[in-house]
């Protein structure tokens, strides 16, 4: 449980942030200079907080007056854009580092299942400066997560990665995230990035709180057209591997993702940027898009521009977020209440562009 | 070869004796001295600085006044040791010792300081956030990440400290087996009608022990530069 407020100037921009997090991966989501990483920074004491106040588990590490609780007495972890690792330790002594400052009694995690779930085993003798960018990486995880913190802070940790580096990340810190049980403050500009990891997203920008809430709720209601995205759960099916296809199975119908994803039987969320979604009034056939998904429209904002941004209600409750031109809404008639069918191209679901 | 007298050996001896003892002691003084200048913000750093560095330009016989001064029997400093603790530093080898600390530091603060300087402070940072606190980041992180810095400094104060002349003489003056070290042993045998042969033989050995100690610190800082990229 983290509760953070901040009001301080910061070179030329003043920063005015508050907010709470629980379990799990509270992401905080902008621009750039939108003062992620200022935020990120005062919590764990790398920045001075002049006035607000942070508190972890009910314990306060700084009020901005009188308390101020050193950074290696925080036990906050930090996971920095760049791997940082010590370039005269071995691996190995790199993640016991941490462990070192720990008492004995509050190391509640151990090496073995850390070393085995970010798949460094072969790596431990081996020096940084021999390791690629995504291993160092992963080290710096283990790393943190070794400290046994109550909280970890993931600064960008996947902004210095190539698109299949990140994508071998992403998935362990999901796995993190679910099995060692820390709260994590995890901040990005990467909507793919947050929308799979957040339970509660944060959205800054210039230095405020414009945004809150579950990552459907704030991607459904971005102001760019291309950044809306929706989430939709479902439990994967076994894969088609002659098509090298497999199903999301929701209640409004089935999500085809490219590739094969195994295990099968779990639960996932799938993104769908809403340009990526066209509404159909009949069950549309002889079109190559494969997801047909059964909904009825729920809002169809009143806007002037060429393009408006329709919310979809899907069978089972989730909600779409379609783009289409105000052309076609006039011309199908679409209004609160129609049944539609959302087709979605299966491309824009698959995981890889991550 | 011609023969070296035992005198001008006793002379090599203690040199080496006196630059050891005195890069034993100056680089330690010299790595928290480096830290206090690459980390440390307080008024009259610049002026501390200076002092730090002045025997590099001042006339070495004006150093070796001052320390006569400060740290003879009569001297506030040297009195005060005397008295308390039996500690005379004034023509004794130990002093020669001090005098080749003071005229050594420059050097070696100089190239410890740019290696702490050189030391990446997100990973001090990331150490903290580790929960190691300033003083077991220093040694844990810091330190090692300046040793070649450390050890550069420690040679080129060692070959420092064995050619000290002018403060060492003043201080402590030219005495046989006590405090005539290999310049103090070159100036008397250049003094005397027949000691152009020792001088001489003298000069060129520690013009070779000065080349050698140079080299070793460039090797040493190519070798690091080479494991650390």
């Amino acid at each position: 449980m983290i509760d953070v407020e901040i009001h301080q100037r910061l070179g030329d921009f003043q920063l005015d942030v508050a907010f709470s997090g629980g379990d799990g991966v509270t992401a905080l989501f902008g621009p750039s200079g939108s003062g992620k990483s200022s935020v990120i920074k005062i919590i764990a004491g790398l920045t001075r907080l002049r006035s607000g106040r942070i508190l972890v588990d009910g314990a306060v590490l700084a009020d901005g007056e009188r308390r101020r609780v050193p950074p290696h007495r925080r036990r906050i972890g930090v996971v920095f854009q760049e791997a940082r690792l010590f370039p005269h330790l071995s691996v190995r002594h790199n993640l016991r580092y941490g462990r070192l400052f720990t008492p004995r009694d509050q190391r509640r995690i151990d090496e073995g299942p850390v070393i085995e779930t970010l798949g460094i085993g072969h790596l431990l003798d081996r020096h940084p400066s021999t390791l690629s960018g995504g291993e160092q990486q992963r080290v710096a995880l283990g790393r943190a997560l070794l400290a046994s913190p109550r909280l970890l802070l993931m600064d960008e940790p996947l902004a210095s990665l190539d698109a299949p580096r990140r994508l071998e990340i992403l998935p362990l810190i999901e796995t993190l995230r679910d099995e060692f049980g820390i709260p994590i403050v995890y901040v990005s500009h990467a909507v793919e990035e947050v929308a799979r990891l957040a339970g509660k997203v944060v959205v800054l920008e210039a230095g405020k709180v414009v945004r809150e809430g579950s990552p459907a709720d704030v991607f459904r209601l971005a102001a760019d057209r291309f950044e809306i995205m929706s989430v939709i759960e479902g439990r994967l099916g076994p894969p088609d591997d002659a098509f090298q296809l497999t199903p999301v199975e929701t209640p409004a119908g089935t999500v085809w993702l490219n590739g094969l994803v195994r295990p099968e039987h779990r639960t996932v969320r799938v993104l769908v940027h809403a340009t990526d979604v066209a509404l159909a009034t009949r069950r549309p056939e002889g079109v190559t898009i494969r997801t047909v998904l059964a909904g009825t429209v729920a809002d169809v904002p009143d806007v002037s521009g060429p393009s408006v941004t329709v919310d979809v209600a899907l069978q089972g409750g989730s909600r779409l977020a379609a783009s289409v031109t105000r052309a076609a809404v006039a011309e199908l008639d679409l209004k609160p209440g129609r049944s539609v069918f959302a087709l979605v191209k299966s491309v824009a679901l698959d995981e890889r562009p991550l | 070869m011609p023969d070296l007298s035992p005198d001008a050996w006793t002379a090599i001896a203690l040199s080496f004796k006196v630059a050891a003892v005195a890069t034993l002691w100056g680089v330690p003084v010299s790595v928290v001295l480096a830290l206090i200048l690459a980390r440390g913000r307080f008024p009259g750093k610049a002026l501390f600085d200076g002092l730090i560095h002045l025997p590099l330009v001042l006339p070495p016989v004006v150093t070796g006044y001052v320390l006569l001064l400060l740290l003879g029997r009569k001297g506030p400093i040297g009195g005060f040791l005397d008295q308390h603790f039996g500690i005379v530093f004034a023509f004794r080898w130990t002093g020669a010792v001090v005098a080749a600390v003071i005229m050594a530091l420059p050097i070696i603060v100089r190239a410890v300081r740019l290696s702490i300087e050189s030391v990446d402070a997100r990973l001090e940072q990331a150490s903290g956030a580790l929960g190691a606190g300033p003083v077991a980041t220093f040694f844990l992180v810091t330190l090692p990440l300046s040793l070649p810095g450390i050890l550069v400094g420690a040679t080129l104060g060692f070959a420092k400290a064995l050619g000290e002349f002018g403060a060492t003489i003043t201080f402590v003056s030219n005495i046989p087996g006590e405090t005539r070290t290999i310049a103090s042993a070159i100036y008397t045998a250049s003094q005397s009608p027949e000691g152009d042969g020792e001088a001489l033989l003298l000069s060129v050995i520690a013009a070779s022990i000065g080349l050698a100690a140079l080299v070793a610190s460039e090797i040493i800082a190519r070798w690091f530069r080479r494991t650390s990229s």
